[in-house]
């Protein structure tokens, strides 16, 4: 990874209250996904299961600046996107569990979930797909002169489709209220980037729309927060559309737990010691320093977060699988 | 596109459901531009986008005088972007509105297969029930003035395979209007195929807003000896046939399922048992099309009732080609259907 081209931002000023709820999102993300991954081995979760550890900062930083009319699309790396929107703990765990009590009822899996309240509005696992929605979206906000903001999640793969072009180009031209948040984590599955775009610069690609747009580093929760607040003011000022690359490192494989092939496809010089920077060590460090949290208020927020998890996967484990007669249900909405 | 219409004044002598009555007419294109007006009136969430929806031809005479009456916000000119345009629709119905999307050919639909078959079809099932998406997309097939293989494509069967939409082919005037109405009302995504044949045909059409509802065949006509199930201008062409074989003694019932997802197949079976023959005239290739999908369901729920092996009259498995000569001998029309239907009812006579 490269932080080459990363627009400097000064430190955010953040209250104890925003540090804490952004801290809390960032390890609720993070906790739960090691928890996933320690069980996935069980096979009690059949379903793929796309791990965001190492992304957390991104999907918190930028929900940080979102109500709850706002709506987020995402993409098969969603429960980062969807813990951060607000969506609950209980019913993602019992939807990769594939229960009737999840987020979906069992019929979406780990890449479709939704949380409708909180303003996820749903993600799809076709690499793309969910751009457009977000213009679509952010189009009727304006017609029905919403105040609300779209926000997309993508990765540097769904940069390659056609459809995000696409989109991009209605957003420009209809200046609608979207922000395109790309989450650059350099790979598509295990294919880097080098070998499948001349330019991985991906920010740049707005460029051809008009459309302002800035490389940020990922990593620093910091940088995330103060670049989306400055993407998403832009969006719901009016000033239509905005697009953010977020320098990251996906710490797992693609799919899955752990990373067993990590020699045979990364760089040398990726693996080395130091490849794995922790946005939440150094969101901690931070606010350490900054005086703005506590020791303990953090080790709160802590164990809060570890017996939220703990809570709900006895919630997902104890709940009732689909019947096999509902089947059929679903397949429209009355 | 102007040679298709100077095509269709040429070719397609204009048919009158109700000839002779002393109500309101409409021809097709009307009753299509009528629905959405209505639509539009009645409803702000209703909004019309498409490639050239308000450009001086809007969509046949479908749209152009929509935006002057809603203005730019509500009617609207689309990018040459096929593929985002249905997602944006869907983005907006997730939304709470009620898009409309006119696509001036099936053909280019195809560019959007991922949003349609990926995502309209199915968001409410991947996400048990929790988000209505209220999406009509409208599509005119093209035909002949060498309209050739990309340009003059029915596509109903590709989308026909897929659960999760909802399929409408009108072949009236009244049913376009009243189609088009329950299309927008309907939750959930909607395929609404024209055919540019039929826009100048005409029939009565109320005024008022009302609804023809989805899954409930029309008997076009009543008969004994053999059921022809036929949908969009297939209609027109079997009531044709149904005409010239009454002539001949042949009483011939004529089914027009008006939307094959959901399909009335009650009354198409009902009809079978009392006929024991059933010919399926499609606007699609044979293989594998709702032609082929209505004989295997009758074959399978009303086999004891056939008195003989049913008959698909659809398009040779072809794409098809410019030439006027061999567009002839590519669409079947009301002879084909007639020579089905004779060689079912007089297996010894050569036809
Ligand atoms: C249209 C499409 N092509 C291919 C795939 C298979 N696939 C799933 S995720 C993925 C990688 C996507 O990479 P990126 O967009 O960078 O997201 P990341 O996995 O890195 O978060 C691929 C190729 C797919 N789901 N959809
Ligand atoms: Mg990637």
């Amino acid at each position: 990874m490269t932080n080459k081209d990363c627009a400097p931002f000064p430190n955010p000023e953040l209250t104890a209250a925003a540090a804490a709820d952004f801290l809390t999102r960032m390890l609720m993300i993070r906790r739960a996904e090691l928890k996933i991954e320690e069980l996935y081995p069980l096979e009690q979760m059949k379903t793929p299961v796309h791990l965001s550890l190492g992304q957390e900062a991104v999907s918190a930083g930028v929900c940080m600046h979102l109500n709850r009319d706002d709506a987020v699309f995402s993409n098969h790396r969603s429960h980062g996107h969807y813990l951060a929107k607000g969506g609950s703990l209980k019913e993602l765990i019992a939807e990769l569990y594939c229960r009737e009590t999840g987020c979906s009822k069992g019929r979406g899996g780990s890449m479709h979930v939704i949380a409708k309240d909180a303003g996820h509005w749903g993600s799809s696992s076709i690499v793309a797909g969910a751009t457009p929605h977000a213009v679509g979206a952010a189009l009727a906000f304006q017609m029905q002169k919403k105040n609300a903001v779209a926000v997309c999640f993508l990765g540097d793969g769904a940069c390659e489709q056609g459809v995000f072009f696409e989109s991009m180009n209605w957003a420009a031209l209809k200046k609608v209220p979207v922000v395109f948040v790309i989450e650059n984590n350099f790979y598509s599955v295990s294919s880097h980037i080098s070998v499948r775009e001349v330019n991985e610069f991906l920010y740049k690609r707005a460029w051809a729309f008009d459309i302002p747009s800035f490389r940020v580093d990922g990593m620093n929760p910091l940088d995330v927060y103060a670049s989306a607040a400055e993407a998403v003011e832009h969006a719901r000022s009016g000033k239509g559309p905005f697009v953010v690359e977020y320098v990251l490192q996906r710490w797992r494989m693609h799919v899955g737990p752990g990373d067993p092939n990590a020699a045979l496809y990364r760089a040398p010089e990726e693996l080395q010691a130091g490849y794995q920077r922790d946005p939440i060590k150094e969101f901690v460090e931070h606010v350490l320093t900054a005086g703005i949290l506590k020791e303990q208020e953090i080790a709160q927020i802590s164990s809060r977060v570890d017996g939220e998890v703990e809570e709900a996967f006895v919630f997902a484990q104890n709940s009732p699988l689909p019947d096999g007669g509902d089947l059929a249900k679903f397949l429209f909405v009355d | 596109m102007p040679w298709t219409k100077l095509q269709v004044e040429r070719e397609e002598p204009a048919f009158d459901e109700n000839a002779g009555d002393n109500v309101r007419k409409l021809d097709f294109g009307t009753a299509l531009l009528e629905a959405q007006d209505q639509a539009l009136a009645r409803d702000p969430r209703v909004f019309v986008m498409g490639q050239g929806v308000n450009d001086p031809n809007g969509a046949f005479g479908t749209t152009n005088a929509l935006y002057k009456k809603y203005g730019l916000e509500r009617v609207f000119d689309t990018p040459l972007n096929e593929e985002s345009t249905i997602g944006i629709a869907l983005g907006a119905a997730m939304a709470g509105m009620r898009p409309v999307v006119v696509h001036n050919r099936p053909d280019f639909l195809l560019m959007a297969m991922d949003q349609i078959v990926n995502h309209a079809a199915k968001w409410s099932y991947m996400f048990a029930g929790q988000v209505p998406l209220p999406v009509v997309i409208r599509s005119c097939v093209g035909r002949g003035w060498g309209s050739a293989a990309q340009h003059s494509q029915t596509v109903h069967g590709l989308f026909h395979h897929v659960p999760g939409l909802k399929i409408v082919l009108p072949s009236t005037a009244y049913d376009a209007k009243g189609l088009l109405i329950s299309s927008i009302a309907d939750n959930n995504p909607v395929l609404f195929f024209e055919q540019r044949w039929l826009y100048k045909h005409q029939s009565h059409v109320p005024e008022y807003v009302y609804a023809v509802p989805f899954g409930q065949a029309a008997v076009k006509r009543k008969g004994k000896d053999v059921t022809v199930v036929a949908v969009s201008h297939m209609v027109i062409e079997s009531l044709r046939a149904a005409d010239e074989l009454a002539a001949e003694g042949i009483d011939v019932e004529v089914i027009d399922p008006r939307t094959i997802r959901p399909l009335d197949i009650e009354t198409i079976l009902a009809s079978v048992r009392k006929t024991g023959r059933l010919v399926v005239a499609d606007l699609a290739w044979t293989t594998g099309g709702f032609a082929a999908e209505v004989v295997a369901v009758v074959t399978e729920r009303a086999f004891h009732g056939l008195k003989c092996a049913p008959r698909r009259v659809a398009f040779p498995d072809l794409p098809t080609p410019a030439g006027y000569t061999l567009e002839q001998a590519f669409y079947p029309g009301a002879k084909d259907i007639k020579k089905a239907v004779l060689e079912m009812v007089r297996p010894s006579e050569k036809v």
